[in-house]
């Protein structure tokens, strides 16, 4: 399954990748308050329609505290590439 | 070896620069140093150097303060207008404690003013010019030599206090020429591990005057204070020719001091005992120098070409009970080797104790 | 099936939690940079030049030399950078107010000169440090706190338009207005962010990145309603496009 990791405690709860995640797989975790005083953004992946791994959320995301993990298929372009010079 | 040439002083001062493996220039057109610009944009090329018109004086600083964050020696010239729109520059500079040279060849303000020689720059020039706690080191050539030997001489003080430094000079000591040795010394450039070349095999470096932290900014403004002060231990350069007994003592510098050399010769042949002292290096300032001479002779003249700028730290650094006058010129016009001697005569006669007075020429 | 991570922080950014305010775009800017410089391989060779304002911090966040500027004057800075070491990479990273306001000098003749040197703008319509004055960019009608009753373009003029009026300038290699308000638009951003730094790797000339960005706290507006007014009013004063692309030679 794909996956994303959001560095939770760095999160400043601005909900942009709730608001760009096609399957709104992200929610505020208003159960927690983390160290920098935010309810930050949490990943709930679903079964019947999970995770994509399309990065969007990451890509939006203005602290760069998602990282994402996806099952090795190249049709999703994302930040992680080798130079080509 | 030397060779003995005729060069303007601006042009001295140019040859200096290189001398002293400036390779640099970034600058902005003004009268009456515009011959500093048009001798470099010629010269520079010759030498693998890079000249930048800069579009104003702010640019030219800001460039300069570049150049100096990437470990080069720059340089940038200006007269009175154009070094006041270059404070915030110096001010960055002294803060984030980059060399770099800033040469004024001044001309009378304040404003507009006029193109002519003017010493009413010296406390700009001494105190800090910009906002802060900081000083630039400043030297005041008086002869198109020293508009050279100086050069270097700033140049070399700049990199070893990382601090920017000034020529002090005016429309006379651009303009005239005068026979000249271009002695360079040999050419010794410091390391400078903390310039800026990119951090290719070490770790990133930061160059900045920000602090924001509790109680970092006045750490970084005690240890300017600890670099000013040693500077004014250790960095004074200061021309006497003293005599025994003397009756007056004359403290002039620039362009100035070579009318009051003139009428020291006069008041000497008519048997008056004089003695002069001229401050090389504008700051640090030689008071110990003048202390100690004033001491000796009681009476002070100071002659300069303002309203009386450096009079003010001679009578810092008198010793008290000293009687000290302050003959004064400025507005484009030079004190007459006949009006000092004048002036001398009068001191000469009258009586001791404290008179602070300023005479016009 | 393994995963394969495909997305993370760039190198060249340090792991440093930034200072900047919820929802703002600094630190995508920031992110985008840092990305481009890893993507060249250019890390050991670049120096950035941040102006004063929010993205004075740079500092902080680039692993790599930076040396601080006064308010506007980070083009001049760079260009004596530049000149004496023409084979590092050399960018500024400039607010609205820096370089549009009090850099508006130093900006044009650089770019004008051709300096082979990197300028990324970071447009928010507002001055962010200070409190939220101002800007030379801030939208007609926009309230911020020195036009308390909106922008008139009778009494404050108009908002003005960087990347138009440097891109005509012969000097000016490539010249795009970006936003960030979308996952879309990053990566259109990031494919202006490479190219201008290509431009400078290839000597072919100034070039200027400048990215729309939300300030939600002068805004006054949460980050949410922050995409909606950037999608809306702001794009209709600052049109999206590449205004100049030099072509390789």
């Amino acid at each position: 399954m794909n996956r994303i990791e959001i560095r939770d405690e760095s999160c400043k709860g601005c909900q942009y990748c709730l608001i760009f995640c096609p399957r709104e797989l992200l929610q505020i975790d208003k159960s927690r308050i983390n160290v920098l005083g935010y309810n930050p953004a949490r990943f709930v992946d679903n079964p019947e329609k999970p995770c994509l791994g399309c990065a969007l959320c990451a890509e939006i995301c203005p602290d760069a505290l998602i990282e994402v993990y996806r099952k090795k298929k190249g049709a999703v372009k994302a930040n992680v590439r080798t130079p080509n010079t | 070896m030397s060779e003995r040439q005729i060069l303007k002083g601006c042009v001295a001062l140019a040859e200096g620069a290189i001398a002293a493996g400036y390779r640099f220039y970034f600058g902005y057109p003004i009268t009456p140093q515009n011959d500093i610009p048009e001798y470099l944009s010629a010269r520079l090329p010759q030498v693998g150097g890079v000249f930048i018109q800069a579009e104003s004086e702010v640019a030219s600083i800001n460039m300069l303060l570049g150049a100096a964050a990437a470990g080069a020696r720059a340089m940038t010239s200006s007269s009175g207008p154009g070094i006041s729109l270059m404070q915030e520059g110096l001010s960055y500079m002294a803060g984030s404690e980059l060399p770099g040279l800033v040469v004024n060849i001044t001309r009378i303000g304040p404003g507009l003013g006029g193109i002519a020689a003017s010493q009413g720059d010296y406390r700009q020039a001494t105190r800090g010019g910009g906002h802060g706690d900081y000083h630039l080191i400043v030297l005041a050539p008086n002869s198109v030599q020293e508009m050279y030997d100086l050069t270097i001489k700033a140049f070399y003080l700049a990199d070893k206090y990382r601090n920017p430094a000034m020529i002090l000079a005016d429309a006379i000591l651009g303009q005239m020429k005068e026979p000249i040795f271009l002695n360079p010394p040999p050419l010794v450039l410091p390391e400078k591990p903390w310039a800026l070349t990119g951090a290719r095999g070490k770790k990133a470096q930061l160059i900045k005057s920000l602090y924001l932290a509790d109680g970092e900014m006045e750490q970084h403004n005690w240890h300017l204070y600890e670099k000013y002060r040693r500077l004014e231990r250790e960095e004074v350069l200061v021309e006497t020719d003293l005599q025994e007994k003397m009756d007056v003592l004359l403290v002039s510098f620039g362009s100035c001091s070579r009318m009051v050399q003139s009428a020291l010769d006069l008041a000497r042949s008519r048997g008056i005992r004089v003695g002069f002292l001229r401050p090389i290096s504008l700051y640090p300032f030689p008071q110990q120098a003048v202390r100690e001479v004033s001491r000796e002779v009681g009476k002070v003249l100071v002659v300069e070409m303002n309203t009386g700028q450096m009079w003010d730290d001679v009578r810092l650094s008198l010793y008290p009970g000293c009687r000290a006058r302050l003959l004064a010129r400025p507005g484009g016009g030079i004190p007459a080797p006949g009006q000092i001697l004048a002036e001398i005569e009068n001191l000469v006669k009258a009586g001791d104790g404290i008179d602070e007075s300023v005479h016009q020429a | 099936m393994a995963l394969t991570k495909v997305f993370t922080r760039p190198d060249s950014l340090r792991d440093i939690n930034f200072h900047f305010c919820p929802g703002c775009h600094h630190g995508t800017a920031h992110r985008l940079i840092c990305e481009a410089i890893d993507y060249y391989g250019i890390r050991e060779r670049t120096i950035g030049i941040p102006g004063v304002g929010c993205g004075v911090f740079l500092y902080n966040y680039f692993d790599l030399d930076v040396c601080e500027a006064p308010h506007g004057r980070a083009p001049a800075v760079a260009t004596g950078f530049k000149r004496v070491l023409p084979q590092n990479i050399i960018f500024t990273y400039q607010g609205d107010g820096d370089l549009g306001s009090i850099g508006m000098s130093e900006v044009i003749h650089t770019a004008n000169r051709g300096e082979n040197i990197t300028v990324f703008f970071i447009n928010n319509s507002v001055y962010g440090m200070t409190g939220g004055q101002m800007a030379p960019t801030t939208l007609l009608g926009q309230r911020t706190t020195t036009t308390p009753y909106g922008r008139d373009f009778r009494t404050e003029g108009y908002p003005i338009r960087m990347a138009e009026m440097l891109a005509p300038l012969e000097g000016v290699a490539f010249a795009a207005r970006v936003s960030l308000h979308t996952p879309t638009q990053v990566k259109k951003a990031r494919k202006a962010v490479l190219r201008a730094l290509d431009i400078q790797i290839k000597n072919m000339g100034f070039s200027f990145v400048e990215f729309l960005c939300a300030c939600p706290t002068n805004w006054g507006l949460s980050p949410r309603q922050c995409i909606e007014k950037i999608d809306g009013e702001m794009l209709q004063s600052f049109p999206l496009g590449t205004y100049k692309n030099r072509q390789d030679s």
